[in-house]
């Protein structure tokens, strides 16, 4: 029979056919591109609005992380001794009220005290007097001030060697600006009244009392009329001095007494320094602080970009490294069943059972000193964090093992990892990355509560978290809520825009919901 | 339903002995830290370590442990509360965050209900947009956020409540002195709680609408308030309640971060306090509780499902 038809085909001549030029197929195109299940799950999730101004915050949040430790001129290790519980400040929008200040009672002497500090330059600490009222039954007068944070601490005293303080010097003479000003004479008493002995530098009301700050010189509306009271020497060597000299200090009234810029003792000198400029020559930038400074002087701003990077890194390598153990976990109980998962899910239903306070604690107790608090803490989160997407994986497998296609792919030869990796995982792949997405708030929610008990001390190894940074701000929740409020803020919106992202997700791979809600 | 039962409750046993050993083992393994010198206690301390051989090999000491164990001694407080038997100090501890969280599920349980059943009945329209948005907002900010929250505005801000837990001493636990001391704490607990059981509520219930057998009751001329109270309420319960069982079993292991936040001497701060000092006889007793908790909640919401509906066959594959 087949003999017969290739007779027949014998002497077909080369004419009768033509060889193709091109590669062009002639069959209509598609209309549309074709849509895989991941595309289908995208266009579904761009739908969805609230979750992807989520995913736009979680974008800006991680982004910030990024950056700002990389751009911020400060780091979790600088702290100041001075420019402590410093209020938000941001030059270009200050007339938002972001402009570092606050408002403050202060008796005569706090309003004297407060009025002097920066009086020489007339750069005032208080840059507003707010109301002035009288207490009717003593007479005492109370001011409501508008005060400046930063320039609040003013002047402060600085011991310095030798080679420092010429150092200084030249650097006043350069730039003409005056750093070191003259020290005060000393006063019989401490006053209590205020904090930084080294802004008395006018004269006194009454010396003899501890609480009086006052100025000894009121104008008729009550105002302070400051006059220098400071500390003179005939001896114009006393302390080497070659800059700039502040007015009055030709050799004092009677021209024999000079001022003392620097007390001299065993180390060095002790100046009396305007911090804002020393501040300056120490770090070569003005504090401004976007966010404020907390109770060790540690810039917020930059601190929130440390704790989120700690976080966000802290996080995404635990729900990683979860997913692939869930995976492998549960692919494995789903797919060999039998005793293989009764085994095996007697083993995670153990894991899971220990309360996951009492795994951080014991890993942080065993292993900090090994290999550092954070690792601990990852290991931790591993421990027990891939039980849920192992389960999730275990029952997909369940669903899927005895389907035909499976059955068909068995019987053309499909290795068992091929029936796992080609056939069933990529079905629940969408719960799967949907569950380890979700891992991420979980994390980062439970590393700051770790922090924020103690359970686990970062702050040694130089790092900051969120936990770390809320802590630091219990303490001056009702005094100074902005420490507490922006890492508290950071995390609320990091756990409302995961939990938006993540259901948006969630709806986005589910195909039952497909042309729902439309 | 028994051989269920009993199968649940020996695997339970099961796993809180490997739970335990391992915990034990390991706290084992850390160096044993050095006695206070408290007066006389430290002779107590040293003799009571002879007394569970702490100078014998580690299995001789598990046998010892566990022979204490079960007459209810967890040895003595070394660190802290240096002398006092760990089991007498942890009892006068519990009941503070017993009561802290019972008194948050009892505003937390029937606000729930109420918003997720009005939620549900208002499917899909303004209101239930935005009961599930303050839902989404609950659920998400954590706790200690609104433990914040609370104490900077309630506290502090307006000076409604006291920022100190009433003592005992002064007060019953079940009195209006004690509620009110306690309630910034149980704000920002129940926070949480009416959150979830809104979800779950207004999930179960909305699904339990769409079923037929309520189109059927309203044909047979039930009002709409009568068939959603007698059927609809009823199905959706099933699995509501073991959810709220579960709550309450929970609430004896107490909320570590609200505990220490408002300084309440419960359980959690004992645990926090026990691990930054150092004291593994506090922590070995709080590590056995929570774990207990932990299985006990899980055993008897899966059990209630049972008793609830007897529709439901434990144990059937």
């Amino acid at each position: 029979m087949n003999e017969k038809i290739n007779e027949q085909y014998k002497d077909l001549s080369q004419d009768l056919f033509t060889r193709r030029k091109t590669a062009k197929l002639s069959d209509m195109k598609l209309a549309t591109k074709p849509i895989g299940s991941f595309k289908d799950a995208m266009i579904r999730f761009r739908k969805n609005k609230s979750s992807v101004a989520a995913a736009i915050i979680i974008l800006i949040l991680l982004l910030y992380a990024l950056f700002i430790p990389l751009l911020s001129p400060y780091d979790v290790s600088f702290r100041d001794g001075y420019y402590k519980m410093l209020l938000p400040k941001c030059e270009a929008l200050s007339f938002l009220g972001w402009d570092g200040c606050k408002v403050q009672n202060e008796t005569q002497a706090g309003y004297d005290y407060l009025s002097s500090i920066g009086y020489e330059e007339n750069n005032s600490a208080v840059k507003e007097v707010r109301e002035v009222y009288t207490d009717p039954n003593k007479g005492t007068i109370y001011y409501k001030l508008y005060v400046d944070s930063y320039e609040k601490v003013g002047f402060t005293y600085v011991d310095l060697t030798e080679t420092e303080y010429l150092a200084l010097q030249d650097y006043q003479n350069q730039n003409n600006i005056q750093i070191i000003y003259p020290l005060p004479a000393v006063y019989k008493n401490d006053y209590v009244a205020v904090s930084n002995a080294a802004n008395l530098w006018y004269e006194l009301a009454d010396e003899t009392k501890n609480t009086q700050g006052a100025s000894k010189w009121h104008d008729e509306e009550g105002n302070p009329i400051f006059v220098a009271n400071y500390h003179t020497s005939s001896n114009e060597h006393r302390a080497k001095y070659d800059s700039l000299r502040i007015e009055g200090d030709d050799g004092g009234a009677d021209g024999e007494t000079w001022y003392t810029y620097a007390a001299k003792n065993q180390s060095g000198y002790r100046c009396r320094v305007l911090y804002r400029e020393y501040y300056h020559y120490k770090n070569g930038f003005y504090p401004n602080h976007l966010l404020g400074t907390n109770q060790h002087g540690q810039d917020i701003f930059a601190c929130l970009g440390y704790a989120a990077r700690l976080s966000f890194l802290l996080a995404i390598s635990v729900s990683v490294i979860n997913f692939f153990i869930g995976i492998i976990y549960g692919s494995i109980e789903g797919y060999y069943g039998g005793a293989v998962d009764l085994i095996l899910e007697r083993i995670s239903d153990i894991l899971a059972s220990i309360p996951f306070i009492v795994v951080a604690t014991l890993f942080q107790m065993h292993l900090a000193k090994d290999v550092g608090p954070l690792v601990s803490l990852l290991f931790a989160f591993v421990l027990t964090g891939w039980i849920g997407i192992a389960h999730r994986v275990r029952t997909q497998f369940y669903r899927f093992k005895n389907q035909e296609y499976i059955l068909a792919a068995r019987t053309l030869g499909a290795s068992d990892k091929r029936l796992i990796f080609r056939h069933i995982l990529p079905n629940s792949l969408g719960t799967i990355i949907t569950s380890t997405v979700l891992i991420i708030p979980g994390v980062i929610f439970s590393e700051s509560m770790l922090s924020y008990l103690g359970i686990i001390s970062l702050e040694t190894s130089g790092l900051t978290s969120i936990g770390t940074m809320l802590a630091n701000g219990q303490a001056y929740l009702s005094t100074f809520p902005h420490i507490i409020a922006v890492p508290a803020v950071f995390i609320s919106l990091l756990e409302i825009s995961f939990n938006l992202f993540g259901n948006g997700l969630r709806d986005a791979f589910n195909p039952s919901l497909r042309g729902a809600d439309e | 339903m028994g051989k269920y039962v009993l199968k649940r409750l020996i695997l339970m046993i099961f796993t809180f002995l490997i739970i335990t050993t391992i915990c034990f083992v390991l706290i084992k393994l850390l160096p044993l830290p050095a006695v206070k010198q408290m007066g006389r206690d430290v002779n107590l301390i040293l003799a009571r370590r002879e007394a569970l051989g702490y100078n014998k090999p580690i299995m001789v000491q598990y046998k010892l442990y566990w022979e204490h164990l079960l007459q209810g001694d967890m040895g003595l407080g070394e660190q802290m509360y240096a002398g006092k038997e760990v089991m007498d100090v942890f009892f006068t501890k519990l009941p503070y965050s017993v009561i802290v969280n019972l008194y948050s599920i009892l505003v937390a349980i029937p606000l729930g209900l109420i918003f997720g059943i009005y939620a549900a009945l208002r499917k899909n329209q303004w209101q239930d947009h935005f009961v599930s948005t303050m839902v989404m907002l609950f659920i998400s900010v954590p706790s200690y956020v609104w433990a914040f929250l609370v104490q900077y505005f309630l506290c502090f801000k307006t000076g409604w409540f006291s920022l100190t837990v009433a003592s005992r001493e002064t007060t019953e636990f079940f009195s209006w002195t004690m509620f009110t001391s306690m309630l910034p704490a149980v704000i920002s607990l129940a926070v949480y709680t009416v959150a979830g059981l809104t979800r779950f509520t207004r999930a179960e219930l909305a699904e339990v609408l769409t079923g037929d057998y309520l189109l059927l009751a309203r044909t047979k001329g039930l009002t709409k308030t009568q068939a959603v109270v007698r059927h609809a309420l009823r199905n959706a319960m099933v699995p509501i309640l073991p959810m709220i069982l579960s709550e309450f079993i929970g609430i004896l292991g107490g909320s570590l971060i609200i505990e220490s936040i408002f300084g309440i001497p419960g359980v959690g701060s004992l645990f926090v306090q026990s691990v930054n000092l150092r004291d593994y006889n506090f922590f070995m007793a709080d590590t056995v509780f929570y774990t207990l908790i932990g299985l006990l909640s899980g055993l008897v919401t899966d059990l209630s499902y049972g008793f609830i509906d007897p529709r439901i066959k434990m144990g059937a594959r």
